[in-house]
């Protein structure tokens, strides 16, 4: 029984060590490997202080020893790793999936550059499929997230506002904000997460099945099959959803100014038209392509790098949402620099 | 007679793991030939690098007259739709019925109407046993054998020269492993394909496969007909060939060499 190696260790590290041992071994009648190794273990042990003769083993015993014998791995200590081999190691891992990536977007673009000298190897099918997935199945949660941050938005710059009874100037805050920066970014983080999670997962899945080697082998390029039509799917419901989000934002912070502050719908939307110039506007819509080809490429790209095994789809699922809000967001900050040098 | 595949001092390293070392073999038009070997000896490496899925660090490849490594654009997708592929597990493609798998090299590459597209696919389907309203169905409501059957009936679906098959019989039952050894015999027979399969089927090995290469220690340690084969001293073909169960199994074969 396994539960009795602890009581016979105990009995056996009674054993004196100082004379010479005879171990008779003919009373066993059963015993298992756990047993034998448990023996063989004080064996080894005992040998090396004194002497040990075994007497009244049989065959199968013997065999058994033989057989357990053989196949213990050798004692070594674990290696230990220091903090500048880690690090070493760390950044080797984090050069070579850079290395991947921009290898990764040469063949991007070589595809794109391909489709557009071709235009009729572009998958419309899957690219009206994609659209419908990422961006038209997509607008009640934008909806939903851009109207609560621009009530948000409204409620809290009104309190600060009304402090200076500047409470018009709420219409300011609101449309601006929305427009410029916070309508795309709340869209892309939104999409990040719903459909550059998606590609990942999608991709990855293919990849273990063998689908993908199965589409290379048919001649079929899975750039031009998988990749080009969730970028291009991408990179048009983005900014559709930017604009959708915008209005939904906008009619948020005008419900809770007027909730908060008793600005009316009518003179919110009068001040609208006074404040909001269209740049503003277009700076935002600007940002939607690149958020999407960003959310869209780090997404597939992710997705070649799942290997055979299931777990690896959820890391690089995680991976590329977190990869892809980061850049969003590093984007956003380049275009907010590029933008205030520009003077727009 | 020309080879259909020749491959040439082929060395394969994954970082500083060497797999092959050194491969040189020659597969026949119209034969049967089998790539055998320990696992983790490259069998699957070697037949991802014949199909242009891996390139080996050195050596060289010529498949149906074209050199692998300095292939065109043009000429790989030409090759590529003279060959089939049979995935171990299939790799039918999850989103598509099994008609769509089997006609969707049809559909991208021919313009063959539709009419003659689902009347090719019920052909193929009947070829390899299958009823014919399984087509409609996803791959993920077939069982195992039938998976194998949907995705060889694909990979026939341009009339592939060449066939390659990574252990058909594995996972199969022993009637349904037998039967589609003689499914493949048959259709090398019918349609004059070469085939290339990886296999551990020691009947298939004793029954189908005109000749062979046994991959060991990065090397093919032999190669030939099964009475070449069996003449290595080699560990592994001692171990795989003339164990008790295999002398006793195939005592009719293994005797006369």
């Amino acid at each position: 029984m396994l539960g009795t190696v602890l009581q016979i260790e105990k009995e056996l590290l009674q054993i004196p060590s100082d004379k010479k041992i005879v171990w008779d071994v003919s009373g066993i009648s059963d015993f298992d490997s756990a047993g034998v190794l448990l023996f063989i273990e004080y064996y080894e042990r005992l040998q090396k202080e004194t002497d040990v003769e075994i007497v009244g083993y049989t065959e199968n015993q013997k065999d058994m020893y033989d057989l357990l014998h053989r196949n213990i791995p050798p004692n070594e200590p674990p290696r230990k790793t220091g903090i500048l081999e880690k690090l070493g190691k760390r950044t080797y891992e984090i050069l070579g999936e850079m290395k991947n990536f921009i290898t990764f977007l040469g063949h991007l673009f070589h595809a794109i550059f391909h489709t557009l000298l071709k235009p009729k190897d572009i998958r419309f099918k899957e690219t009206i499929y994609h659209i419908h997935q990422s961006g038209f199945n997509a607008i009640i949660i934008i909806a939903l997230t851009s109207f609560l941050v621009g009530m948000v938005i409204s409620y809290q710059g009104s309190v600060q506002l009304a402090k200076f009874g500047a409470d018009i100037f709420i219409v300011d805050t609101v449309a601006i904000s929305i427009t410029r920066e916070l309508g795309p970014m709340i869209t892309a983080i939104v999409i990040a997460g719903r459909s550059g999670s998606a590609y990942t997962a999608e991709i990855g899945a293919m990849k273990i099945t063998e689908e993908i080697a199965a589409m290379r082998t048919m001649g079929f390029d899975p750039y031009t099959f998988l990749v080009l039509p969730r970028i291009f799917a991408l990179m048009v419901a983005l900014p559709l959803l930017i604009f959708f989000a915008d209005l939904i934002g906008i009619l948020g912070g005008m419900v809770a100014a007027s909730m908060q502050l008793d600005i009316s719908m009518a003179l919110f939307t009068q001040r609208l038209y006074e404040v909001l110039e269209v740049k503003h506007y277009l700076l935002g819509m600007m940002k939607g392509p690149v958020f999407a080809f960003l959310i869209a490429a780090v997404g597939c790209f992710r997705g070649f790098q799942v290997s055979y095994s299931t777990e690896s789809v959820g890391l690089h699922t995680t991976a590329s949402v977190v990869n892809s809000i980061f850049l969003v967001i590093a984007f956003d900050a380049l275009f907010s620099v590029i933008f205030t040098e520009l003077g727009l | 007679m020309n080879p259909v595949i020749e491959v040439k001092d082929v060395m394969t390293r994954f970082g500083e793991r060497t797999i092959h070392d050194g491969i040189n073999l020659h597969i026949d038009e119209n034969e049967i030939y089998a790539i055998l070997g320990e696992s983790g000896s490259g069998k699957s490496v070697l037949m991802k690098e014949m199909i242009m899925l891996i390139e080996p660090s050195a050596g060289e490849i010529t498949v149906l007259g074209n050199s692998l490594s300095h292939i065109g654009f043009k000429e790989a997708q030409a090759l590529r739709s003279d060959w089939g592929v049979l995935f171990q597990f299939g790799a039918l493609y999850s989103s598509l019925t099994i008609a769509e798998n089997i006609e969707v090299q049809l559909k991208e590459y021919t313009a063959i109407s539709k009419e003659m597209r689902d009347r090719l696919v019920q052909s193929k389907l009947a070829l390899v046993g299958l009823e014919p309203h399984v087509g409609s169905l996803y791959p993920s409501e077939l069982s195992g054998g039938m998976v194998k059957r949907a995705a060889l009936a694909r990979a026939l679906a341009m009339e592939p020269k060449l066939l390659f098959l990574d252990e058909p019989t594995s996972g199969l039952d022993p009637i349904g492993a037998r039967n589609f050894d003689a499914l493949i015999v048959e259709l090398r027979d019918l349609l004059g394909i070469t085939v290339v399969m990886i296999t551990h089927d020691l009947e298939s090995i004793f029954s189908i496969v005109d000749r062979m290469a046994v991959l060991a220690d990065k090397h093919v340690v032999a190669q030939g007909s099964l009475e070449n084969v069996l003449q290595s001293q080699h560990p592994f073909v001692e171990k795989f060939f003339k164990n008790e169960y295999t002398k006793e199994r195939f005592k009719d074969k293994i005797k006369d060499v």
